[in-house]
């Protein structure tokens, strides 16, 4: 079974897949609003937007799981009337890769495969299924060290979306034709992104076509042959990627990106720093004011050290008036939103205490701090009893940097807070820290982003669950970063 | 103005606990049907006063389910059954140790609360599992001490639980209090809020500085405090503490929590519905006893209205 | 991690608990003793592989007690006097528990209260069926019951028979696979295209399945029965899943630790009375073993977890 050679046969002036005038409308929200996109053979699009522009419904009405209320979708390779629209999506070769993950932690690998191709069955798949990942794992990601036989709760985030991504590239009951891969890097590391990268290109040159999603746009340049910008549910921009440049997709999108400040932050901090606040055991430390970084390859202890330094500090009934700490969350699902929730009461939570006398709550507080913070932050709602899920992504996130900034707490753990995220917003966080800090706040900013890390006052490299580095100032640039990461992974010490 | 109040009205059938009350009024009516009317005042009085206990236990159970998947008290029973006994044999009888009473039977309650949550915390034992074995233990330590004698509760306290002020059941005003108690510690105070975060994302409430622990062993010791109170009343109605004296109410407390509305995926809670739940099902066996049904129909009865009630009212759509 | 080394401790209790009842009964160090000691156990570990059905996909039944119970009482008077009947009966009651799978599904109800509502209405066609304890055995389920293998007493081959089967069924097989895939991420296999509600019936359905062996076994074993023959096998089906290894959520579960959990089980109930305690105290000690059992578990996942570091490949 081939693995990632593509189409075999299609020609390249068939559309593998083409929206026409496609609607999606959710009750009066227009999440798709007439949107025509063709990928053919060969090509690598890139699809670019806000959070909120559509992109998803995009791609959930090009894998069938989404039916447009108006327009309509074509596949090349499946007819017309036989089954619902995923089953022909599948059929026409579309595959595709989500920003959450669809693996069964309680499964192995091999087990895994089972969900998506269902030609997997009778005696001898298990060793059919662990055959095809293996070769799927080998081609795209040449040097892991997953074997099909684990169990996926024990492999580590980045494991896990490397085993989603080759199953998505995987030889099946029809071969991938047409791969879409939503925010595929975000949780892998620059070396396996970079092999990743690699393989699209092999891939859409051997005849296969991609759909690349992805907020870093230099990713989006290395590889797309196409770029097509959405906004509010419609595509406005559709031309090579060569036609286009950086700041030219921002400017489209919507937002300006700031200038880089960096002299400005180098005067600025020596006045804002003041004494030691915090030291952990392994080594982290830092100054009143100061925004103090973790950087290096995903998965190496810098979220765990995070956590472990708020749990040390929070947590008893004596603290929760003034705590010590406050924590932002990068994965809101799992670690920030309350779901049934309001806005406001998401918005309160950490600061509630102090809002309330004799044990009760008292709305009028809540309601005055929610209005200061929905200004000074930027939510974008009408209503602040609305649900939360009611917000998009970046949205979201802003209600909970506004939960830790809201309350007293001197020191702010963030973790990994912008992956995800798009442009504008990230501008309005990084200024918004800064202003922080300027007034005395403390800052541990776990990032995955380097550009991020290098805003900091100083940073430490993680490697292996230990700082391997401390940087600061001058010192901080991608460079002596990537070194700290990777020193001792060539010498195999 | 008027709009306000009108939609107000309108939005009641679609609280989750309106069903509950409206499906108790039916079966009130039905029973009441069969004998032209007559008794209806002694039905509603019984209504009441079994339904106390319901709610009661009910409430503590809610507390519990509102911290999310997985948790559930089970001991309900055996704490209710080692309170009635273990305070009943310390009155002995006297009036005027009916007050020390109370408060062994809330020591009991306290103490039961404080076990099954260090078995949860210390041990990590799935809830379930933990409260299970506690209830063996209880359930033991009730009958080694009950040795077989009927001891009689103080004459005042049977009078009290069995009688009743203006009208109302004495057992149904503490049921009451208790209820409007508990809607303001959750609806309005911190805790509740706590509560409610604890149910939707344990680990996001944690990271936000809710003090779990100190939430989960307070919902869990406020759950058996619950029911040694309801042991006590329970046993000072009947006369004295039996050792199944229990044994049905750890379905029904389960029954009337969704029932009343509550959602098992935790987080959110529904006060007015447990009063709900505790009538209908007293009332739902009551109508069944008249018509003459024996306890095969009963039974299946019961069951076939707990699922009715719960796939129209909870599933998809619920209100928030 | 700890995957392989999750059946250590329910095999290790297993036999911890076997050497004492050795230790106190030397006699039971027989033929005739392991069969007495285990016969019970075998309609017990039927149960609790049902319940396992249940909890591979996230829910919890709270009326395999009286789901066997009323299974037990239709074998007594149907299966024996009109067989045929019998038979319908219990396949409909297998097509009842699929329909209450897909309900729960569809509108999305919580499995422990319509489980819950479940276990009254069994219980009130158990008591319609036999309102006083009664019927008899079929002869042919009582002749299973009571053959008398070589070297190795009945119940001990049929817990291997029971364990080893449903563990080719869920752990090896397409179809368990595809079954626990709903346990760890139903959202993940109805994007895939599957039908969630078929497959959370199926499960469902292989719950009852073994619900209904597990009456059948346990009237070939008492010869009669009543309608609350088996109500404590739902608490008890219960801990022999968690103490086997299994999961309350995610889909993991071990059918061959659900059955050794229920042998301990059933071991506890006769370790109880060798030990001359009390009665008083017998139901109190289950518990108090249930926890030590648990607690050892907690010891030992603790030496065995590692911090993991990350290794990207």
């Amino acid at each position: 079974m081939e693995v990632a050679t593509g189409a075999g046969g299609s020609k390249p002036d068939v559309p593998l897949v083409a929206l026409s005038g496609a609607c999606v409308h959710f009750g009066a929200v227009r999440a798709l609003d007439g949107v025509s996109l063709t990928v053919r053979p060969g090509e690598c699009v890139g699809l670019i937007g806000h959070n909120g522009a559509g992109k998803s419904t995009a791609v959930n009405v090009i894998n069938g799981g989404l039916t447009p209320t108006d327009g309509s979708v074509h596949y090349a390779h499946s007819p017309e009337t036989k089954g619902t629209g995923v089953v022909r999506a599948r059929a026409s070769g579309i595959r595709s890769v989500f920003q959450e993950l669809s693996l069964c932690p309680n499964l192995s690998v091999l087990e895994n495969l089972r969900v998506p191709h269902r030609d997997l069955k009778g005696i001898g798949w298990r060793k059919a299924a662990a055959e095809r990942i293996a070769k799927a794992l080998d081609e795209v990601f040449p040097g892991h060290r997953i074997e099909p036989g684990m169990t996926v709760g024990d492999l580590t985030l980045a494991e896990r979306q490397m085993v989603e991504i080759a199953a998505g590239f995987a030889g099946g009951p029809s071969p991938a034709r047409l791969v879409i891969l939503d925010e595929p890097t975000s949780s892998l590391d620059a070396s396996i992104a970079r092999q990743l990268l690699e393989h699209v290109r092999r891939f859409c040159a051997g005849g296969g076509a991609v759909i690349f999603i992805s907020h870093m746009l230099g990713e989006v340049f290395e590889v797309a042959s196409r770029i097509d910008v959405m906004k509010d549910g419609k595509i406005i921009a559709s031309r090579p990627a060569s036609d286009f440049t950086q700041q030219g997709l921002i400017d489209a999108m919507g937002h300006v990106a700031s200038e880089k400040t960096e002299a400005r932050v180098a005067v600025e901090s020596s006045q804002r720093i003041g004494d030691e606040v915090l030291r952990t055991s392994e080594g982290l430390n830092a100054r009143k004011g100061e925004i103090v970084g973790l950087a290096g390859l995903a998965g190496h202890g810098q979220a765990e050290a995070l956590a472990r330094f708020f749990m040390s500090r929070s947590g008893n009934l004596r603290r929760v008036k003034n705590p010590d700490v406050a924590f932002v969350a990068g994965d809101r699902g799992r670690d920030g939103v309350m779901p049934i929730w309001s806005i406001l009461r998401n918005l309160t939570l950490t600061h509630l205490p102090s809002l309330a006398r004799r044990g009760l709550v008292s709305a009028e507080a809540e309601r005055k701090l929610g209005a200061d913070w929905k200004q000074r932050i930027g939510i974008r709602t009408g209503n602040l009893d609305n649900l939360i899920l009611s917000l998009s992504g970046g949205n979201q996130q802003k209600v909970l940097f506004a939960r830790a900034l809201a309350s007293t707490a001197p020191i702010v753990v963030m973790d990994d807070p912008m992956r995800g995220v798009d442009v504008g917003t990230k501008q309005e966080a990084y200024d918004m820290i800064r202003r922080e800090a300027a007034s005395g706040r403390t800052f541990l900013w776990y990032s995955t982003e380097t550009d991020e890390v290098c805003q900091c006052d100083r940073v430490f490299v993680f490697r292996n669950g230990r700082i391997s580095a401390e940087l600061t100032g001058g010192e901080i640039n991608e460079e002596n970063i990537l070194a700290a990461s990777f020193q001792m992974q060539g010498a195999g010490a | 103005m008027a709009d306000l109040r009108l939609s107000a009205l309108l939005a009641i059938p679609r609280r989750p606990w309106f069903w509950a009350f409206a499906a108790s009024g039916l079966a009130y009516f039905a029973t009441l049907s069969l004998s032209d009317g007559r008794g209806g005042g002694e039905l509603l009085s019984a209504a009441l006063t079994f339904a106390a206990f319901s709610a009661i236990v009910g409430i503590g159970q809610m507390f519990v389910i509102t911290l999310g998947p997985g948790n559930v008290d089970l001991s309900i029973p055996a704490t209710m059954t080692l309170a009635g006994t273990l305070s009943l044999k310390f009155m002995g009888g006297l009036g005027h140790l009916i007050l020390p009473g109370l408060g062994v039977a809330l020591a009991v309650g306290l103490a039961a609360g404080a076990f099954n949550y260090l078995l949860i915390r210390l041990l990590r034992i799935p809830p379930i599992i933990a409260t299970l074995s506690a209830s063996f233990l209880y359930q033991s330590l009730a009958i080694w001490s009950n040795r077989g004698l009927r001891i009689k509760p103080p004459e005042a306290l049977a009078d009290f639980s069995t009688g009743a002020t203006a009208g109302v059941p004495n057992l149904t005003i503490i049921g009451i209090l208790l209820a409007l108690a508990s809607w303001i510690l959750l609806e309005r105070s911190l805790f509740g809020r706590w509560v409610s975060a604890y149910g939707q994302n344990t680990r996001a409430a944690r990271l936000s500085g809710v003090p779990v622990e100190f939430v989960r062993a307070a919902t869990y010791i406020a759950s058996a405090v619950l029911a040694s109170l309801t042991g006590y009343l329970l046993a000072s109605f009947s006369g004295g503490a039996a050792l199944n004296m229990g044994a049905e109410y750890l379905l029904i407390s389960i029954a009337v929590v969704v029932i009343g509305g509550c959602s098992i995926a935790g987080g959110n809670s529904n006060v007015p519905g447990i009063w709900g739940g505790a009538l209908l099902m007293f009332l739902v066996v009551s109508m069944l006893n008249s018509y003459g049904f024996g306890a095969g129909v009963r039974l299946i009865m019961t069951g076939a209205i707990i699922i009715a009630i719960v796939a129209a009212a909870s599933g998809k759509g619920r209100s928030s | 991690m700890n995957g392989k080394y999750r059946i250590l401790l329910p095999v290790l209790s297993l036999t911890v608990l076997l050497a004492a009842v050795f230790y106190l009964q030397p006699r039971a160090m027989s033929y005739f003793g392991l069969n007495l000691l285990f016969n019970l156990a075998v309609p017990i570990a039927l149960a609790t592989i049902a319940q396992m059905m249940i909890m591979m996909v996230n829910d919890i039944d709270l009326s395999v007690g009286t789901f066997v119970s009323f299974v037990a009482c239709v074998t007594a008077t149907f299966l024996n006097d009109a067989p045929l009947i019998g038979v319908a009966i219990l396949l409909a009651s297998i097509l009842a528990y699929a329909a209450i799978g897909a309900l729960i599904h569809i509108r999305q109800l919580p499995a422990i209260v319509v489980t819950l509502g479940m276990s009254f209405v069994w219980g009130g066609l158990a008591v319609l069926l036999l309102p006083s304890p009664g019927g008899a055995a079929p002869d042919w389920i009582r002749t299973i019951m009571t053959v008398k293998p070589p070297f190795v007493p009945m119940a001990v081959v049929a817990c291997i028979l029971i364990a080893g089967l449903t563990h080719l069924l869920i752990m090896r097989s397409a179809t368990g696979a595809i079954l626990r895939a709903v346990g760890g991420n139903a959202q993940a296999v109805a994007r895939s295209g599957w039908s969630v509600t078929k497959l959370k019936a199926g499960a469902y359905a292989l719950a009852g399945l073994f619900g209904v062996l597990a009456g059948v076994c346990l009237v070939g074993l008492t010869t009669s029965a009543d309608a609350n023959i088996a109500l404590r096998y739902t608490l008890l089906s219960i801990a022999g899943v968690i103490l086997g290894g299994g999961e309350f959520t995610g889909g993991r579960v071990s059918p061959v630790g659900a059955v050794i959990g229920a042998l301990t089980l059933a071991l506890a109930g006769s370790f109880l009375s060798f030990m001359r305690l009390s009665p008083d105290w017998q139901i109190g000690a289950q518990g108090a073993i249930l926890i030590l059992v648990l607690a050892v578990r907690l010891i030992f996942s603790r030496r065995n977890r590692k911090w993991r570091t990350s290794d990207n490949g």
